[in-house]
């Protein structure tokens, strides 16, 4: 069973708009979603997926359990980690390239968890957050999944991921949701 | 089993020796916080002090107590700002003073001041309320090196626009300028406003009851420990408060995973909470 965190940055909605919804309501594995967008983003973002995913979203909340077959929304202003409990923690750290919620701290405590039943998705975004993660999460067995920059809406994000990790699969994100619904279990 | 697989497990390994050396040597314990962010700040450790592993971190560290300081600080990040999460500091203004305002002597503690902000933001609030004067405040945190800033009261100019905005979203009466002289590039906010304060070194994890407080704030300090250490902090703050105490923590902080908290929500939407019963010192 797999795990999959999913970053995006600017217009990373819009890809999580076309790619969340597109995945099978039998998915059974955990997802988490962070984006960064700005004071309040976290709810916002639950609020605009919630009645469009056929798998419940909810807020990643603080010491709750990662739980199957739920879409689990990052809030903003925090970093959010994976316990090896399986539960989310919160940090205030410092921001990470200035970004509090850094995509590639999420990425690389997940990584550490999950190791080879992670997958990460790189999506939309107009920074490099999300690159040195998704190497991370390659290093330890997992697999990359990258939006194709031709059809993200800021392609910075996926052609950085791309060049400092490498993928398994690069491609538009419905090919990506036919490759989670298909191939991984 | 891939070999970087091997290098993250040798690296739990060495994560826990120096949290047993940390104990071991300093008394400063370390075991019971969140492990994901505690490695973070480790690694980040090696790469400050310029060494190739968490072991030869843990070899500096015994062998070099000069550096305690600095690991500390570099383990604790002291990172905050004024009138964080201002809405909450409002909800204080409004719902927590008039509660303080009934005692002729006000006692509050502020557990994991950082390098005290939130400590010079509620100061504000209790000036602008009429309550300054009659406050004993207690600013605490493990950090030696924290409490050292905190006292000094400088922050970078550029930090106080947003600050002054988040000031009148607290409920702040007069300006932020008020507060503080720019010199150069920074602003040093005025010791009227730690006049009374006593900054001191407490550790959560390790330290006891010190005082008798109306209002306990610890924010976002809790989100590092694990829950056992998150509950050993509220028991020291059940124990703390007066009968009906405030405790006032980060805004997205649970303490729901204990069954048996003896605190109550003040308020559903926020992050403050009311002692429930009195407890008995164990
Ligand atoms: C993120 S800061 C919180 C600052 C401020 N309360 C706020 O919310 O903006 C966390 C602080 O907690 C302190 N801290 C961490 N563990 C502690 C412990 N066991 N006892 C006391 N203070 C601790 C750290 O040194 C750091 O200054």
């Amino acid at each position: 069973m797999i795990t999959l965190v999913i970053g995006g940055s600017a217009g990373g909605t819009v890809a999580l708009r076309r790619f969340l919804p597109r995945l099978s309501s039998q998915f059974d594995g955990a997802i988490i979603v962070m984006s960064h967008l700005g004071p309040g983003g976290g709810d916002l973002l639950v609020n605009g997926l919630r009645n469009i995913c056929g798998l419940p979203v909810r807020l990643a909340m603080e010491r709750e359990p990662v739980e199957r077959g739920v879409i689990h929304i990052a809030p903003e202003g925090y970093h959010l980690l994976i316990e090896y409990s399986r539960r989310f923690s919160y940090s205030v750290d410092e921001r990470v390239s200035f970004s509090r919620p850094s995509i590639d701290v999420l990425f690389a405590s997940a990584a550490r968890v999950y190791r080879k039943e992670l997958v990460g998705l790189v999506l939309s975004g107009a920074n490099a957050d999300g690159a040195e993660g998704l190497r991370i999460i390659r290093r330890l067995g997992g697999k990359a999944l990258v939006q194709d920059p031709r059809e993200a809406e800021m392609q910075a994000m996926p052609l950085a991921a791309v060049s400092h990790a490498g993928c398994d699969l690069c491609a538009p994100v419905a090919t990506l949701a036919d490759y989670i619904n298909n191939d991984m279990d | 089993m891939t070999p970087d697989d091997a290098s993250v497990d040798l690296e739990e390994i060495e994560i826990d020796l120096f949290i047993e050396a940390m104990l071991r040597r300093y008394g400063y314990d370390f075991r019971d916080y969140g492990r994901a962010s505690l490695t973070r700040r480790v690694l980040n450790l090696t790469r400050r002090f310029g060494v190739r592993n968490i072991s030869e971190l843990t070899a500096q560290v015994l062998h070099t107590p000069q550096r305690l300081e600095e690991v500390i600080s570099g383990l604790s990040v002291p990172v905050s700002e004024f009138f964080r999460d201002p809405l909450t500091f409002r909800a204080l203004k409004t719902q927590v003073f008039p509660f303080l305002a009934s005692f002729p002597q006000i006692t509050i503690w502020q557990a994991g001041c950082a390098h005290g902000e939130e400590v010079y933001s509620l100061a504000i609030l209790l000036t602008e309320a009429g309550l300054y004067p009659r406050c004993r405040i207690f600013a605490t945190d493990m950090s030696q090196q924290a409490l050292v800033e905190a006292r000094k009261g400088i922050v970078p100019l550029g930090d106080i626009r947003q600050a002054s905005s988040r000031y009148l979203e607290s409920g702040g009466g007069r300006s932020l300028s008020q507060y503080f002289h720019a010199r150069y590039d920074l602003a040093k906010f005025d010791e009227k406003l730690i006049e009374n304060v006593t900054f001191a070194r407490h550790n959560l994890a390790t330290d006891g009851v010190f005082c008798e407080a109306h209002l306990v704030l610890c924010r976002n300090v809790m989100i590092y420990f694990n829950d056992q250490l998150q509950r050993r902090a509220l028991q020291l703050f059940a124990e703390t408060l007066v009968r009906s105490g405030f405790l006032c923590i980060g805004d997205r902080e649970n303490l729901h995973v204990h069954a048996d908290v003896p605190f109550e929500h003040a308020d559903k939407t926020l992050p403050i909470y009311r002692l429930r019963r009195a407890v008995d010192a164990p």
